[in-house]
């Protein structure tokens, strides 16, 4: 009973203090931290290791933003949620940013209230299946069992799918994407359906990974991208703004090892110029300081380095850039200008 | 000429046979245990063939020489190095997961300089319940354990010890100011007055004295914020906060049920009946949800906090129910007797009715502990890092993405290590209070 009375007396204390909200960025800088949303453990976009020390893709997007403010990529809280979680998370200030692998839809830009920044990650619902299954496409699954994770968006589409095609198929319901994994080995499904992403990593685990093809159908958009609250668009405009200096930096060259000597002096390029500080006020528009993007690139580099560490073709989960290569590339980045 | 010589009975003792090879030893154990008639010869054989091919199926994977692997692709190299290979692959367990993240598992990520604060912690704890639990141990040790509470909030958050003894002194002058109360006036006079000293030395005064006497006398252990502990350790921080503040919440809640006050009786049979009709993890996306839309934005009322405060209210409803049916068990007449010898009514329930109807309760209360520890794992749901949390970030990084049962079977393993002995436990308590002769 007395601690229930100290936990009561905590609670007030906890109410008397919480009165007080300025701009997002001021509440940030007060504090000293950013409080990133990320997912609570997503191979190659967001995972803690032995030490607890956060890693991944989303990851790079807190730490560049936590950079641009502070100077220092390790200024930030991470706070996992789940799917459940992830928007009252955002929604009651609890967190400062989402990036957690969550696509941009209409309805979660408009009727939850909030602004998504950009896309981090173009992905698409795919299918694995077994080699030995003899398909070589979606569309040739007629009566198939399909491992489909419940309750996400995925179940939607997949049904859409084939009823557009006018096949049938058979759900076989998984929780989590370790499950998907487990069902789909030991045989319980002829084909493992979700983001192209995740079948990628889920294959890289594989113990023959050469058995399984990905399908060639992608039969979703899922643009996967850091969100902010409705409300505050100074907060909206510099995560979007530290995002579009990854992009544009990888599109000028702009890498880690060479940002500090790139803003040691002004260049002959003068986009790299405004946008590594040298010219110009464009930190001071944001309410930053001029070496804003600098810092933000040094951390974990510009978005190509980002990429290639986490999710590149190098690591295991072995990603081809495909859709997320830059605009001079074929692919769908393309960051606006820096003037 | 013989005659003298025979007797019809034998004169000296013939040397002990040893009994036939059936009545000794081991044949005779097993045919009186296993094939004492056709159904049980039959249910024997059907078990052995039931055990034979779950261990046949699991000790093959589970003996694997992958103590030392570094990743689920270096556990494979190992196996295939030891020819353990078959035409689904590699077979063996990949137990380097649990080498490599096994302190992980055990405190989250909790600062590694310091999990001996945590293990002292939970030392300090089951010493300082013993007296408790012992009833012959001096009632002295009692005050050690009103004053462990804070030690472990130290121990484990760290922070200046100033703070928790501040904490402590409220207490102290809350409780001084009920004394002085109810000897000058009536009983609610004292609950205010000492409510009122309580809170206002806490609000005004124990913030600025800690702060003075930790810079006069500096004692500090580096603070651990709630969000850094998982694992174990979350789940019996979590399961024991709910254990011990539940057991006299849920009394209260009992008696009240029982009461005859029209009042108390239906707000504690509305409170159990709400909280025991909703599940469990209903209260804590209430807990980590919904209390979000309430509070002020900003506001920092840890998580970890609200999750103890829903389990304690959760499992108190369970041990009121489980305590209210003791009380029922008891004899009518132990009421009367405890009121025909003018005890008033805490009196008489606390030497008389409850020692009673708790003893028969144990049982049940210990069953709602084990459920209530178990449990804990839902808090993985709202993004908190417990044991089945942890596997899916463990399982996130690249190095152990696709192992699955390693880390299961060693979860299971320990929690049975925690519920078997909590059960032993509660059989320990009721043979000691067995005052019957059966």
């Amino acid at each position: 009973m007395k601690k229930t009375v100290f936990f009561g007396a905590l609670t007030v204390a906890g109410l008397a203090a919480g009165v007080a909200s300025a701009s997002t960025l001021d509440d940030v800088k007060a504090r000293g931290k950013l409080n990133c949303g990320v997912t609570t453990g997503l191979a190659g976009f967001a995972a803690p290791d032995a030490n607890g020390n956060w890693d991944g893709f989303d990851v790079a997007v807190c730490r560049a933003v936590a950079a641009a403010i502070f100077g220092d990529g390790n200024a930030v809280e991470f706070t996992p949620t789940t799917g459940e979680t992830r928007f009252t998370a955002l929604a009651s200030g609890e967190i400062d940013m989402l990036a957690r692998n969550t696509t941009w839809t209409f309805s979660r830009d408009t009727d939850l209230k909030f602004d998504f920044v950009g896309v981090n990650y173009y992905d698409g619902q795919g299918f694995i299946v077994p080699k030995a299954l003899g398909v070589s496409s979606a569309k040739e699954l007629d009566g198939a069992t399909v491992c489909i994770q419940t309750g996400t968006t995925t179940e939607l589409n997949l049904a859409d799918f084939f009823r557009s095609n006018n096949i049938s198929y058979e759900p076989v319901p998984i929780q989590t994407n370790a499950e998907g994994q487990q069902q789909y080995l030991a045989g319980a499904c002829d084909a493992y359906t979700t983001d192209a992403s995740g079948l990628a990593a889920t294959r890289a685990t594989f113990e023959a990974p050469a058995d399984h093809v990905l399908l060639p159908e992608i039969i979703s958009k899922e643009p996967l991208g850091p969100l902010v609250r409705h409300g505050d668009n100074d907060w909206g405009d510099l995560v979007m703004w530290t995002m579009n200096a990854l992009i544009a930096a990888e599109e000028y060259g702009v890498t880690s090892a060479n940002v500090k000597e790139l803003a040691a002096a002004p260049t002959n390029n003068p986009e790299v110029n405004r946008l590594l500080g040298t010219e110009g006020e464009l930190g001071a528009m944001i309410g930053l300081s001029k070496d804003w993007a600098v810092n933000a690139i040094a951390v974990s580099g510009n978005y190509g380095e980002i990429f290639e560490k986490n999710i590149g073709e190098s690591t295991p989960i072995g990603l081809a850039r495909g859709l997320n290569a830059q605009w001079t590339n074929g692919g769908l980045l393309y960051s606006p200008p820096f003037r | 000429m013989q005659g003298d010589n025979i007797s019809y009975v034998r004169t000296k003792m013939l040397p002990e046979a040893t009994p036939p090879v059936s009545q000794q030893g081991i044949v005779k154990w097993v045919r009186e245990n296993l094939f004492s008639s056709w159904l049980n010869a039959i249910l024997t054989v059907a078990s052995i063939a039931a055990v034979y091919y779950v261990l046949s199926g699991f000790l093959p994977w589970a003996i694997s020489p992958t103590w030392s692997g570094t990743s689920l692709a270096n556990c494979r190299d190992i196996l295939s190095e030891a020819g353990r290979v078959d035409d689904h692959g590699t077979h063996g367990a990949c137990w380097g997961v649990i080498r490599d993240r096994w302190e992980q598992l055990m405190f989250g990520f909790y600062p590694n300089d310091s999990y001996w604060r945590p293990t002292t912690a939970l030392v300090l704890f089951l010493i300082s319940i013993l007296p408790v639990l012992f009833t012959s141990l001096p009632r002295k040790l009692l005050i050690g354990t009103a004053v462990a509470p804070l030690i472990l909030f130290w121990l484990i958050w760290g922070g200046s010890l100033w703070t928790p003894i501040t904490v402590g002194v409220g207490f102290v002058l809350g409780a001084a100011a009920f004394k002085i109360g109810s000897d000058r006036s009536g009983l609610i006079v004292a609950v205010l007055a000492s409510l009122l000293v309580t809170i206002l030395f806490w609000l005004f005064l124990s913030g600025p004295i800690a702060t003075v006497l930790g810079k006069v006398i500096p004692i500090y252990l580096e603070p651990v914020r709630s969000k850094d502990i998982g694992g174990f350790m979350l789940a019996v921080i979590i399961g024991l906060a709910g254990i011990v503040l539940s057991l006299p919440l849920g009394i209260l809640l009992a008696l009240g049920r029982s009461s005859d006050m029209w009042i108390v009786n239906k707000l504690s049979t509305g409170f159990i009946e709400v909280i025991r009709g909703v599940p469990l993890i209903v209260w804590l996306f209430t807990a980590s949800l919904l209390l979000n839309y309430f509070l002020p934005p900003g506001t920092t009322f840890d998580l970890m906090l609200r999750v103890i405060i829903m389990v304690t209210l959760f499992s108190a409803a369970y041990i009121a129910e489980v305590v209210r049916g003791g009380l029922a068990a008891l004899a009518k007449g132990q009421y009367e007797a405890a009121d025909s010898l003018g005890l008033d009514y805490w009196k008489s329930m606390r030497l008389v009715v409850l020692p009673q109807a708790l003893k028969i309760s144990i049982p049940g209360i210990v069953n709602t502990f084990i459920g209530l520890f178990k449990d804990t794992t839902l808090v993985m749901f709202i993004g908190l890092f417990d044991p089945l949390g942890l596997i899916s970030a463990i399982r996130a990084t690249t190095d152990w993405n696709g192992v699955y049962w390693e880390l299961y079977v060693f979860i299971a393993i320990v929690f049975f290590i925690f519920c078997y002995s909590m059960g032993r436990y509660s059989l320990y308590l009721e043979r000691k209070l067995r005052r019957e002769h059966r």
